[in-house]
């Protein structure tokens, strides 16, 4: 269940991908979802279809393994979908109860499901192909202008490369209280809503003291090895752009260009 | 010249109620000597709350001293300026692997330290591999630490430490929380870096087993150094260990039993294999004795 | 009365990247009364094991009967299950919650649909039973030491009172004397309230001290079932699966391999200095001063 969430999970392989520099993936990222809400028309659909044909394909990763990741979205698609595809106004194509289902509909609904899945599956590849820690490298450094308006851009990376390694661990831990609570009796399925929030408690303290002894723990650990804040840092894999980089922006911002054209013509 | 000196050292702490007035204090270090030479490896054993942990965070000064001295390396752990000299030379190992390990791929993470203290990256990275071939752990260099078992991750973390180039390693129960080989693979880990490139190791343990091979033992009671020799001295007294809630290796407390029912075995065994040879001396005396007796 | 497992299969997340045969054919009878020790590597399969006695796993496939009862029959009342076969977790006092140890303890037998002056029953024989000291009652469970917290997480099982007890390394982390008194309790609960123990442990001296039968696994399988001195007598199967025998065992072996006559199916260290001792005597110059 949890364990099928692709998205934030690294997939390690040597693809070229893999081997850009974060700041190229997070501006590619960022085009794509951009083109996703402005492509128009069959031209626009093929070329948001190919971009992440492409880039899916580029990264080496199996599509099977990236489609899981949609799984975990499934809920949201489905009520995107029937939202659309019912309360869209137009000429009524079927109409049952006082539902009714137009052309305009299904339409929009076909859009607005394809764009949220490209949209997933287009920012999965970025942290399919990213390691948590080059992720946070890379906003680190391209959000490093807000450091001037007092924006903690090296904390902030920190926490969300920290959080991201503690994650798995979290949910492993929320997994062994639930047993040994349910191994006392616990019950955390039935009863009404107010019932169920109150048998949380017993999973809920334990795992707040939990996170905050590893919080304790790992605050002493870093400290113990000499970190004190991003002054006077250097980095194992500092960020440096490479030819590759360059092609790849070029790519990136023809893509856009394209997908603008597009919307401009039609 | 010690690298390692303790005087008296104290460390005490206010116990707050809830509301955070102070309820009394607790004295966790109760004048604390201790003498580490460079390159001993020095086991440091005592029950849960004996103040081992406590000793440990000095040593590395996450705690500072509330009265006494220390001298880590030929530095006062009391002068505000040698802080970061100290934390890099003296580097510390922790209980729980998965609250140690920062990043979230193996030679990333081992590169933390370094980072910290302004290694160049091309320097970053000969240390990395150095660090890591030295526990055995370099071909997981690229894999997330949530995939390793508990002993990878202690050497990992080992590696985060040895990647700073310390001149000792302080490790705080770094095998409670592992199955036998794990603890088997971290302590032989530890050895080999104190054997071949003269680390000084402070192995602190309730595990006995594992301070039979070190150079010097210090034993922890409420806050105090208790006793402290060789692990032939120190596991020797059978009665005084158990009344600080110890014991000794199985080995020497067999000896111990045997001697006590009144077999002639020498003092100071620890190992099968030391008993073993007693015991086969001994049977092999009497033997001759015995056929001597019939003739 | 007893648990009866007929060939239990366990398959982790089932036709993904990740899918694990973590039980395999798992067939056993577990007798009341009984005290036995679970050995086994990391990962042999031994938690997925245990996690299926009280019914918080359900076999993918094979039956498992308690007393007589199918426990996946259909109305078949599981909780109820949970209260007859105690399981403590490793670590168990991360999973206190309550504002003091006695409500805490008090828990279990509440979700049992008890009320509450017989869950305080139940609570006060529990903390007794596991051997903490009265003045901790009513503090904070999280202000008492680590040995004092698990003392008050197996109370929590206990006050279920349970017929059966699992307990999933229940010595972890603790110094040599507190490891003692835990598993001095868990005797006296065997021998006193004549419960059935299932006990997990990585340590081989501790099994050999305390259980009357053992069961190794490897690789989600019982690779071994028998009385203590029948299984250290395969030291070297238990080698090659990343087990071994007490210290004790190679002792013996190595003295009768070099001419001394002891028993090598010794495993504890009484037993290993009874059968010395009686080897010397046996020699005719012990004890020393007699002849």
């Amino acid at each position: 269940m949890i364990r099928d969430i692709t998205i934030g999970q690294y997939y390690p392989s040597n693809s070229i991908v893999h081997k850009l520099d974060p700041r190229v993936k997070l501006m590619g990222v960022l085009l794509y979802v951009l083109s996703l809400f402005l492509f128009r028309g069959p031209a626009g659909f093929a070329a948001v279809t190919l971009g992440l044909a492409a880039m899916v394909r580029l990264s080496k990763i199996p599509f099977r393994y990236m489609v899981r990741g949609l799984k975990a979205i499934a809920v949201i698609l489905a009520v995107t979908g029937a939202f659309n595809l019912l309360l869209t106004p137009g000429e009524p194509l079927v109409s049952f109860w006082k539902l009714k289902i137009t052309e305009e509909g299904l339409k929009s609904a076909g859009f607005m499901m394809v764009r949220l899945s490209y949209l997933v599956l287009g920012s999965s590849v970025l942290t399919l192909t990213t390691t948590p820690n080059q992720l946070t490298d890379g906003m680190e450094k391209s959000l490093r202008p807000l450091n001037k308006i007092g924006v903690p851009v090296h904390e902030v990376s920190m926490i969300m490369s920290i959080a991201l390694r503690f994650i798995p661990i979290l949910i492993e831990e929320t997994d062994k209280i639930m047993k040994a609570q349910l191994a006392r009796g616990a019950d955390f399925e039935s009863g009404n809503l107010v019932k169920r929030a109150k048998a949380m408690v017993p999973l809920l303290v334990p795992l707040f003291i939990s996170a905050f002894r590893r919080a304790n723990d790992l605050a002493m650990a870093m400290e113990a090895r000499c970190y004190n804040g991003g002054d006077g840092r250097t980095k194992m894999k500092p960020l440096k752009y490479k030819g590759r980089d360059g092609v790849a922006y070029f790519i990136i911002f023809g893509y856009f260009a394209g997908i603008i054209m597009l919307r401009v013509r039609l | 010249m010690n690298f390692i000196e303790a005087r008296k050292l104290v460390h005490e702490y206010f116990r707050r109620d809830e509301e955070g007035n102070v309820e009394g204090i607790t004295t966790a270090l109760d004048g604390v000597d201790l003498d580490i030479e460079p390159g001993e490896f020095v086991a440091v054993l005592g029950h849960n709350g004996s103040g081992k942990s406590t000793l440990a965070k000095h040593l590395n000064v996450l705690l500072r001293a509330s009265g006494g001295t220390l001298w880590v390396g030929g530095k006062d752990t009391l002068d505000e300026n040698y802080l970061w000299d100290i934390r890099q030379e003296t580097g510390m190992v922790f209980q729980n692997p998965d609250n140690q390990i920062i990043a979230s791929v193996v030679e990333e993470d081992v590169a933390f330290g370094p980072e910290n203290i302004g290694v160049p990256t091309d320097e970053i990275w000969k240390r990395v591999e150095r660090s890591l071939s030295s526990v055995g752990m370099l071909k997981y260099r690229e894999h997330s630490p949530n995939k390793l078992s508990g002993g990878q991750k202690q050497r990992v973390a080992i590696a985060g430490v040895m990647a700073m180039e310390p001149k000792c390693i302080v490790l705080d129960e770094p095998t409670a929380m592992l199955d036998p080989s794990g603890r088997k693979e971290v302590l032989e880990a530890v050895e080999a870096l104190n054997r071949e490139k003269g680390v000084t190791a402070i192995w602190i343990t309730h595990y006995m087993e594992e301070a039979i091979h070190a150079d010097k033992i210090y034993v922890m009671d409420h806050g105090r150094a208790v006793m402290k020799g060789t692990p032939r001295e120190i596991f020797s007294q059978v009665e005084k260990l158990e009344s600080y809630r110890l014991e000794v290796p199985q080995m020497a407390l067999l000896a111990y039993r045997l001697k006590k029912a009144g077999l002639d075995i020498p003092a100071g065994i620890l190992t099968k294999q030391e008993l073993e040879e007693a015991l086969c001396r001994l049977y092999g005396e009497i033997g001759e004795k015995h056929v001597d007796d019939i003739r | 009365m007893s648990m009866i497992l007929d060939k239990v299969n366990y398959i982790y997340s089932p036709q993904t990247a990740y899918e694990k045969h973590a039980l395999k054919n798992i067939s056993l009878k577990i007798e009341d009364g009984e005290f036995i020790g679970l050995i086994g590597h990391t990962g042999s399969g031994k938690s997925t094991l245990i996690q299926h006695l009280n019914g918080l796993l359900q076999a993918t496939s094979g039956g498992i009967y308690y007393n007589g009862r199918d426990i996946y029959e259909e109305d078949y009342n599981r909780k109820e299950l949970r209260g007859k076969v105690g399981l403590v977790f490793q670590y168990p006092e991360h999973q206190l919650f309550e504002s003091t140890v006695f409500a805490d303890v008090c828990f279990g037998p509440k979700n049992l649909g008890l009320s509450r002056k017989d869950a305080e029953l139940r609570a006060f024989s529990a903390l007794r039973s596991a051997g903490l000291s009265e003045e901790y009652w009513y503090q904070p469970p999280f202000q008492l030491s680590g040995g004092q917290k698990r003392r008050v997480a197996i109370a929590g099982v206990l006050a279920m009172k349970p017929e059966m007890l699992i307990l999933d390394e229940p010595t972890a982390g603790l110094d040599p004397k507190g490891r003692d008194e835990i598993l001095g309790q868990v005797k006296a609960m065997h021998q006193e309230l004549g419960m059935t123990i299932l006990l997990v442990s990585h340590s081989m001296e501790d099994v050999a001290n305390y259980v009357g039968r053992i069961l190794v696994m490897d690789q989600g399988s019982i690779l071994m079932d028998g009385a203590p001195k029948e299984i250290f007598k395969r030291y070297r199967e238990l080698e090659a699966v990343g087990l071994a025998a007490p210290q004790a065992t190679y002792l013996m072996h190595g003295l009768k391999e070099k001419g001394v006559p002891v028993d090598t199916g010794a495993t504890t260290l009484e037993e290993a200095k009874e059968s010395i001792l009686q080897a010397f005597i046996e020699a005719g110059k012990f004890p020393p001063h007699t002849s």
